[in-house]
């Protein structure tokens, strides 16, 4: 187990920047999530990490050693990739001793850490089996025998879970915790979607463009985003966003579009009249008398909740009930936002005022 | 008691050609009659033609008659025979061998982040490109006893003092054909192996690099036996070809110098037709039938799937 630092970090492709300048830092056993929509970087960090692709410039350490210049094999990493990667020529058991066959282990040794990581992940009776015979689910843990049993310092996962279908990636998700909790090993894990992020991770570094929007535990994302991004980003459904500006007069409010006035706790100092993005989550929107007029358009019920699409001030918001309320299309309602759960960004920076 | 006939509703009868066209067997035959005519017409007649004349006297002009295996009696006596299948089998395998050696390596080279990549690709189809017997005609001028470009440069270099007899001398002679039908076939090996090489997920080798393999290694524990199904098929091809091959010692050699480099493919075609003796022709023809049956079978064994390429579950 090691802690990882990553400093100020570019990563060019030709004359094309990437990553401008990412700094991560990762404590020893911790479980470390990168989240970002497709193309912001995150998978090129994790394979400078691992030593796939060279640094252009920065430094990553691994513990106390600087690794830019040290090969992927020597760098004490595992690394379980989307496709799984699997030697299909290779037996399960095969596959997960083939690191310590190359370091020359000894017969014996090689057979009981994999049986000790096989019995970890339930994969004892398939130890015979090539990967061609085996799920998706349980190549997935092959790939993952085939780390644990290196026993590295960190272990690193490029979206492993985007292959499986949708009841085995919750299924696979709690065991991947699971497994981290009982290894305690440093992970790195990347992946696009947001709630596998919120579910896994100790701590989400949400990327964007080849920048770092914001680091912290999911619940500090959630609950204030440093930015409209990160807003949008996590939670699901997304954060509605409204455009208008701060009206102070007296008591605090916001003046969205079409007139539609919508509660403040408070406002900024000397933010009377700024142009801001007003956002609430569709969670924090209630039914009550002193609401803004809305027209709902569309209502899905899921059993747990209901999700709820309607017209405020000529906009398209959604608002989750966990109440069941008797909704039609083209009923009249009265949305009224928690005031002490809205959040305020600037118009032009997006960032959190 | 009076018996109602019931009117019995008729479906109008198809003509008898658009029910047979709803047959799928009979669809399914008519479809395939053109490529049974072809195969029939030029694959199964002559080599039946060719098991029938074996037998016979047949020569040219005249009509055969039936003489048992008296012509495989007799080339068990000629050892001219002997030597060329020798010579078939010394130029098969050490054509096959260095073939595969080479284009292994080419296809693993130019598998590489090389540049101008697409070009070298190119160049190295460049003699499976050229006509035969134009390439053949090329290397009969490379091994020309005086005019021969080898020769000449190591003359003007000062390492020999007379021109080499590469046609002239027996062993010279078969490692000439050799090479020069090395030079035409590894193109074939290497195309084929560097398609093969592509299929391979390059995250094997990412994950074989992060478990620590060398490059070594890596070509050991995952390239070679990743390749070892499309090997297989193309050394077989390629064993079939060298094996059978006739143009190239035809052009250079024909046969010579005393009979040095005669294949049974060319042997069988001078006796047959340069010297009319199309029975005993044919019989060199077919005793080339257990040889390649060989190759076939060790193929096919060689094949067969093995467990990892095995699909399903079990």
């Amino acid at each position: 187990m090691s802690s990882v630092h990553i400093r100020d970090v570019r990563k060019s492709f030709g004359g094309f920047e990437v990553l401008h300048g990412v700094t991560v830092p990762i404590e020893d056993g911790e479980f470390v999530v990168l989240v970002g929509p497709s193309g912001c970087g995150k998978s090129t960090l994790l394979r400078m990490l691992a030593g796939l692709e060279n640094i252009t410039s920065g430094t990553i350490s691994i513990g106390e050693r600087v690794v830019n210049n040290v090969q992927p094999k020597e760098r004490d990493i595992a690394m379980v990739f989307q496709n799984y990667a699997l030697y299909p020529h290779m037996t399960v058991g095969e596959n997960m001793g083939f690191s310590l066959k190359l370091r020359g282990a000894s017969t014996s040794e090689i057979n009981k850490r994999v049986q000790r990581a096989a019995e970890i992940l339930a994969l004892t009776p398939l130890l015979e089996r090539y990967p061609r015979q085996l799920s998706g689910g349980q190549r997935q843990r092959v790939a993952m025998g085939r780390a644990i049993v290196r026993d590295p310092q960190v272990f690193l996962f490029d979206e492993p879970l985007s292959n499986l279908d949708a009841k085995l990636r919750v299924a696979m998700r709690t065991e991947i915790k699971e497994l981290h909790q009982r290894l305690k090993t440093t992970t790195v894990y990347v992946t696009h979607d947001q709630i596998e992020a919120m579910t896994m991770a100790d701590k989400i570094v949400v990327m964007h463009d080849g920048i770092v929007e914001q680091i912290g535990s999911p619940l500090d994302l959630y609950d204030k985003p440093d930015n409209q991004f990160v807003a949008g980003f996590i939670g699901s459904p997304a954060m509605n966003f409204l455009k208008g500006k701060v009206a102070v007069n007296g008591t605090a409010s916001f003046e969205g579009p079409n007139g539609v006035k919508l509660p403040l706790k408070s406002a900024p100092a000397n933010s009377n009249g700024q142009a801001v993005v007003y956002g609430v989550r569709p969670e924090h929107f209630t039914i009550a008398d002193d609401g803004a007029d809305a027209e709902i358009i569309v209502v899905e019920p899921t059993g747990s909740e209901t999700q709820v699409y309607a017209k405020l001030g000529g906009e398209q918001v959604v608002a989750v009930f966990r109440e069941r309320h008797q909704f039609n299309p083209g009923d009249k309602v009265k949305l009224k936002p928690d005031p002490s759960l809205v959040h305020l960004f600037d118009e032009t920076t997006g960032k959190r005022l | 008691m009076a018996v109602i006939a019931e009117p019995v509703v008729q479906a109008p009868r198809a003509s008898l050609l658009s029910r047979a066209l709803e047959n799928r067997s009979f669809l399914g035959s008519l479809f395939m009659l053109p490529a049974i005519l072809i195969l029939v017409l030029f694959l199964a007649y002559p080599l039946a033609l060719g098991f029938w004349l074996g037998l016979t006297d047949t020569s040219i002009g005249g009509t055969g008659h039936y003489v048992g295996i008296a012509n495989f009696v007799s080339l068990a006596k000629d050892s001219v025979f002997w030597l060329s299948v020798f010579n078939t089998i010394f130029y098969t395998v050490t054509a096959s061998v260095v073939k595969f050696a080479i284009g292994l390596y080419l296809a693993v080279l130019l598998n590489e982040r090389l540049p101008f990549k697409s070009i070298l690709r190119a160049i190295v189809l460049l003699p499976f490109v050229v006509p035969t017997v134009l390439s053949a005609i090329a290397f009969w001028w490379i091994y020309d006893s005086q005019f021969s470009i080898i020769s000449w440069v190591l003359i003007k270099a000062g390492l020999i003092h007379n021109y080499i007899e590469f046609l002239g001398d027996p062993w010279n002679a078969r490692w000439s054909v050799v090479v020069a039908n090395i030079w035409r076939g590894v193109p074939f090996v290497a195309i084929t192996l560097l398609a093969g090489l592509q299929t391979i997920s390059p995250s094997l080798y990412e994950a074989a690099n992060l478990d620590g393999a060398t490059n070594w290694q890596r070509f050991r524990y995952i390239t070679l036996p990743m390749l070892s199904p499309i090997i297989a098929v193309v050394m077989t091809f390629s064993v079939l070809m060298t094996f059978t091959d006739f143009q190239l010692i035809y052009t250079i050699t024909r046969g010579g110098p005393i009979n040095a480099t005669h294949l049974m493919a060319t042997l069988s075609f001078q006796r047959a037709i340069t010297g009319g003796h199309l029975g005993e022709g044919a019989a060199i023809s077919n005793a080339m039938i257990p040889f390649l049956v060989a190759a076939i079978l060790l193929s096919f064994f060689g094949l067969q799937r093995t467990r990892w390429q095995q699909g399903g579950r079990d």
